[in-house]
């Protein structure tokens, strides 16, 4: 992250560091209270009370073990395609399909889960099953992301239009599955979903009677593992030397191709555990249509998040807690819960344009812009 | 482009001939042919639209992802405007309909006028810009939806009520003048005439795209607007130097493009199916924005290509007529899943540059600071 140091005074290295995180809060932190305040005209406008609405929502999000407990099942997607989206970024590259390799993470993992007990015609032990399902999901995530980021690497195709065909062949390869080959064969079942999971394949809970499972953890740790590569290594180095300027990065002796590839599948990897962590710990089967969605908010928590993960986890946080929080919120107040995608479009919408929030508050601009993206021709 | 154009045409042919041979022997390969055309032209219409919306925009240098979200917004307010004026105001259907694609085109407008000011004013990234439109336009359009049809007390009661319908067919006399012609009602020279009437008798939002192809193409590349959009898209510090406005130009292309996604989005509620239903664009506009790339940002480039990504839609829909009749080694058809990749997989191949280079406008998705 971009420190910004005062000349005049030298604070130590914690109080540097304070700073430093305060100065990059302050735009998202604003972004968040005004889309909240234009939320909350939106709600006074649909005959709701917006006070009573927002405390529903902190209630619902926050309020007891069990709201925390939902909250954080909201935030493990969200943390891990937030950062597999982050992670992209910070090499130059746009993952707008965290979607697809997530929904196919989660395909592999089922399978893995129910199927390969009876393919191999013994039980598999807990403590080989869960890691083969979450590392199936990993694998498939990873090639999926992988084949754009190839394609960039080695023939210039634009992955943002890449990663968005890979989603629609990722969805429709999904449906086909849901609905013919791995189709859940219980007399009972018309949805299009997989059959339950070995009970040898399940993430087991944290705590007895709540949902929250250790894929949470994991998570977290992912959080801290994907800012130890990208600020600890050669190869995270290389990654933001790629994203800042891919020339620089040749003339360094970078394999840039190669890391393109690699950042790519590190990111689909990332989303892919999102989708097998949805199986393995919560849902313990995949169904048609659960995981829409993700790639749209994911790309949202990267940006709220300034794609540091340390931000990611907080946003994660946030828009998992809405979601979860919403429910309660329509029920004291009527209002939809279809109205805290309209608060997030906002919050993504001013933290985007950022300059919108430096004009309404008057802060200056202090730091360097993030490059993102650089049109079609990069 | 030619070497393109004739990829294109090859697949189509064998897209239609694949439908051919599987109900020739059921139904006459004419009608089948006629069928599959009619189909392709109707269902590439808000592919056409939404990727004409991608080339105005980028011509003048701002990059639209945005397009599936403008295509949305429009399909919504298009949809709700109509019944507004068909049940609250006690219109009748037709002026209802013209009223909801007028706030269809507003809509995508407003949506364009959004992008624009990220883009060009706030200079925010113009693949975010565009991913912001699109989750803005999935927000809104689905919480308006439920509140304003789903919710106890609103203005529709809870329930939602009868739309006034869709744009109607126009009819030109060709099976008439066959019939008179040939002098019979049966027989080959008649059903020629009703499988060109069966083509030619579209609704009036996909005969407007149509045209709009061509006038979109002669004042991009004849006209003097043509020429200055086109040149703050390559070099706009070139056009400001010669005293061309390049923030007007962008807002004003920008804006165009909306109305072009708005009418697309017109189609899908108000001249395909009379009802609306949260994220029923259904990726629509993300194949429009790659049909624009797959005619190298020209207006019939881009048609060109919708047809065929219509071709490979109007295949599965025709295939389902037949699916008892497909010969056991062509049972892969009977997948019609994977008919419906063809659109994703031959994006990704034009995209690697085999089948010709695209070229972007040179100053595409580049922010002009003067």
């Amino acid at each position: 992250m971009q420190g910004s140091e005062t000349k005049e005074k030298k604070p130590g290295r914690a109080g540097k560091m304070f700073r430093s995180a305060m100065d990059a809060a302050l735009v998202p932190l604003l972004a968040i209270f005004t889309a909240l305040v234009i939320g909350g005209i939106i709600i006074w406008m649909a005959g709701g009370n917006p006070i009573q609405a927002y405390a529903g929502l902190f209630q619902g999000a926050f309020g007891s073990a069990k709201a925390l407990s939902e909250t954080a099942v909201w935030a493990t997607p969200y943390i891990l395609a937030g950062l597999a989206v982050a992670l992209a970024f910070r090499g130059g590259l746009f993952n707008i399909g965290a979607e697809g390799q997530l929904a196919l993470g989660a395909v592999a993992a089922a399978w893995v889960g129910y199927a390969l007990p009876g393919l191999l015609g013994i039980t598999i032990p807990a403590i080989i099953h869960i890691p083969l399902a979450i590392g199936m999901g990993i694998l498939f995530g990873a090639i999926w992301a992988a084949i754009p980021g190839a394609l960039k690497a080695y023939t210039g195709a634009h992955e943002v239009i890449n990663t968005i065909m890979m989603n629609y062949i990722a969805l429709n390869t999904v449906s086909f599955l849901l609905n013919g080959p791995m189709k859940d064969k219980d007399p009972n079942n018309v949805i299009a979903r997989t059959p339950e999971i070995a009970l040898t394949a399940r993430l087991p809970v944290i705590f007895p009677d709540l949902r929250v499972n250790w894929g949470f953890i994991l998570a977290l740790f992912c959080a801290w593992l994907v800012w130890y590569l990208l600020w600890k290594t050669t190869l995270g180095f290389e990654i933001r030397t790629v994203g800042a300027n891919p020339d620089a990065a040749k003339y360094a002796g970078i394999n840039v191709k190669w890391l393109i590839t690699l950042t790519m599948a590190l990111s689909g990897a990332l989303a892919g555990l999102a989708g097998a962590i949805e199986v393995v710990g919560l849902n313990y089967r995949h169904e048609l249509g659960f995981s829409l969605g993700y790639g749209f908010d994911a790309i949202a928590i990267a940006l709220l998040g300034k794609t540091h993960p340390a931000g990611v986890v907080l946003a994660a946080i946030l828009f998992g807690g809405m979601r979860n929080g919403a429910t309660r919120m329509q029920f004291l107040t009527q209002i939809p819960v279809d109205v805290i995608s309209v608060i997030q479009a906002l919050i993504l919408l001013f933290v985007a344009a950022d300059e919108i929030i430096r004009y309404i508050y008057r802060i200056k601009q202090k730091e360097e812009r993030l490059v993102l993206t650089r049109g079609w021709g990069g | 482009m030619a070497k393109r154009y004739g990829f294109i045409a090859i697949i189509i042919v064998i897209l239609i001939g694949s439908v051919v041979l599987v109900g020739y022997q059921e139904v006459p390969a004419i009608v089948i042919i006629a069928s599959m055309i009619a189909t392709t032209i109707a269902v590439a219409t808000p592919l056409t639209l939404g990727a004409l919306s991608g080339v105005f925009c980028e011509r003048s240098g701002v990059v639209n992802i945005g397009i599936e979200g403008m295509m949305l917004a429009g399909a919504f307010f298009g949809w709700l405007a109509s019944i507004y004026m068909n049940s609250i105001f006690g219109f009748s259907a037709t002026p209802s309909i013209l009223a909801g694609v007028l706030a269809a085109l507003l809509a995508g407008g407003l949506f364009a006028l959004l992008h624009a000011a990220l883009s060009i004013t706030f200079k925010v990234d113009q693949i975010i810009g565009g991913t912001v439109i699109n989750i803005l336009a999935i927000g809104v359009t689905g919480f308006l939806n439920r509140q304003l049809f789903f919710e106890k007390g609103s203005i529709f009661g809870g329930q939602v009520p009868h739309a006034p319908g869709v744009l109607p067919r126009l009819h030109v006399p060709i099976t008439e003048l066959f019939q008179t012609w040939c002098g019979a009602n049966t027989g080959t020279c008649f059903t020629v005439g009703e499988s060109l009437n069966k083509i030619v008798d579209q609704k009036p939002i996909a005969i407007s795209a149509i045209l709009l192809v061509f006038i979109s193409s002669y004042v991009l590349f004849n006209t003097r607007w043509g020429l200055r959009t086109r040149s703050v898209g390559e070099h706009p510090r070139a056009a400001d130097t010669v005293g061309i406005n390049v923030y007007f130009m962008r807002y004003a292309n920008v804006i165009i493009g909306g109305l072009f996604a708005g009418l697309a989005g017109a189609y899908l509620t108000l001249e395909s199916v009379p009802s609306f239903e949260p994220l029923m664009t259904n990726g629509r506009g993300f194949i429009a924005l790659a049909a624009m790339i797959f005619g190298n940002w020209t207006p019939v480039g881009a048609w060109a290509a919708a047809l065929l990504f219509g071709a490979a839609q109007a295949l599965q829909i025709n295939l389902q007529f037949f699916r008892e009749l497909i010969p056991p080694n062509l049972a892969f058809l009977q997948q019609s899943y994977i008919v419906g990749l063809t659109p994703y997989i031959l994006t990704m191949i034009i995209m690697t540059g085999v089948v010709g280079k695209t070229t972007p406008p040179a100053a595409d998705g580049q922010p002009y600071e003067k």
